[in-house]
């Protein structure tokens, strides 16, 4: 007999529920408990760089838009580098920006929010460029493991062609899930972005 | 060539995280589970290696939270304490090479004793808890350990078969220290019947993994004439020990 390598197993993820909202996001549960909550407002008043929107659905394989779907985020401050320790790029800090979001879907229209700055350029693992993007984790009820995906800027052309992410897509017409579109509106830069669970417009989810 | 960029210092660091095991889990499409049929991704995943944004994650505080975050009984008292069976939950927030998870943000929510909760969708006919928010939280210690004290909460049906009843359980949110690690599950509660019988639980196709998210009681953890315990590990996904430069592949 071999010696036993005594790895311990991940624990097994469960899906978040219908009532996702009342551990995560009370308010959107309706009742207030907590002194500090966390949101939809990644930028605080003195982050650094562009101001943004991002706007979108989850809709589900009937095009029905998913109500009670919570939405995370993860991304790099305006300079491309994350506040966490695992990043040590010699890149500015933002003390105003922790890069993380949560936010989940309106129970009427099924739409999320995320208020934030556009993140900068972040090397990949080779050291190449990778397009602006931000990080998405999507749990509701019916989904039995969190989803990856990543959101991608439609005005940054040029970089999303040699982004070494999208390039893995073996078909192009997926890359497109990828992409929120920019829209110029009275209150400001939104980039929609549609999450499609399945069908033939499903987006690329990854396992990381 | 340098792994993520050219700024890193030369010298010893962590390696990726372990490839998930989705044998562990729950496939997406799951037809006992109703709601997954149209909510599950039907291509096949894209696997990815783990970028600067994948091994990193949000760091939280102290300052996050207010000082009765993880007291349950307490935490929405407004004419006195909740009803229901006094427990308290305890464990250690570990990674697959059994490494506590230091400093990192556990999140629970449930129903309350007659399995209701505090939540504006939910309409079963058990009595709203006056005293009972149903949600808290709190940061693992040095050593990856938590604990919550609050009021066991009640089984309830669901709307899966006409006759689905949920056993009862506590929702987890876990961190980690990377954005891979992120993790929702369930602990249930050792000896409950409705375990065997639940179509969210049944969705794991493993045995030995159900019985990882049931929670045995531990009477030595109680606290005589006031609390049961209940004790509850959570294993994170584990990563490579210290990998150096010259050795990218791990070791």
């Amino acid at each position: 007999m071999v010696q036993p390598l005594n790895y311990l197993s991940e624990t097994t993820s469960q899906t978040a529920g219908p009532y996702v909202h009342i551990g995560l996001a009370p308010a959107a549960a309706g009742f207030d408990i907590f002194e500090k909550n966390f949101s939809h407002v990644i930028a605080g008043p003195q982050t650094r760089g562009t101001r943004i929107r991002i706007e979108g659905r989850v809709l589900d394989g009937t095009g029905t838009p998913v109500r009670d779907v919570l939405v995370e985020s993860w991304q790099a401050n305006s300079e491309g580098r994350f506040n966490h320790p695992d990043d040590t790029q010699a890149k500015a800090l933002d003390p105003d920006f922790r890069g993380w979001g949560r936010s989940c879907s309106d129970f009427d229209t099924g739409v999320f929010l995320l208020d934030t700055i556009k993140p900068g350029s972040v090397p990949w693992r080779d050291g190449r460029p990778q397009a602006p993007h931000i990080s998405l984790w999507i749990v509701a009820r019916g989904i039995n493991i969190g989803l990856n995906t990543r959101l991608y800027f439609s005005d940054e052309e040029a970089a999303n062609a040699t982004d070494p992410v999208l390039r893995l897509i073996e078909q192009e017409v997926r890359r497109k899930t990828l992409i929120a579109e920019r829209q110029e509106t009275p209150e400001g830069l939104v980039y929609r972005f549609d999450i499609h669970l399945q069908g033939d417009r499903e987006t690329v989810f990854f396992d990381i | 060539m340098s792994s993520f960029g050219t700024n890193r210092p030369s010298g010893p660091r962590e390696g990726d995280y372990y490839q998930r095991d989705l044998t562990l889990h729950p496939p997406a499409f799951t037809p006992i589970y109703k709601t997954s049929v149209t909510r599950s991704p039907q291509k096949a995943l894209l696997s990815l290696e783990q970028g600067i944004g994948e091994i990193t994650g949000p760091v939280f505080t102290a300052d996050d939270l207010g000082p009765l975050d993880n007291d349950l009984i307490l935490n929405y008292a407004k004419t006195g304490e909740p009803i229901g069976e006094r427990i308290i939950v305890y464990g250690r927030v570990l990674d697959e090479n059994g490494r506590g998870v230091p400093h990192t943000l556990v999140e629970f929510w449930q129903a309350n004793a007659g399995g209701r909760y505090r939540h504006k969708k939910d309409t079963y006919l058990a009595p709203i808890d006056p005293n009972f928010g149903g949600c808290g939280r709190c940061l693992t210690d040095e050593n990856g350990y938590y604990s919550f004290r609050t009021i066991k909460p009640g089984p309830y049906p669901w709307r899966n078969y006409v006759n689905s009843w949920r056993p009862a359980h506590i929702h987890f949110s876990i961190f980690g220290r990377s954005f891979t690690q992120r993790l929702i599950t369930q602990m249930y509660f050792e000896g409950d019947p409705l375990i065997d019988v639940c179509p969210i639980v049944k969705t794991i196709p493993d045995p030995e993994a159900v019985k990882r998210l049931i929670a045995p009681l531990d009477l030595r953890a109680t606290v005589p004439l006031d609390c049961r315990a209940y004790k509850f590990d959570i294993v994170l996904r584990g990563r490579r020990s210290t990998l150096f430069e010259n050795r990218l592949e791990g070791n």
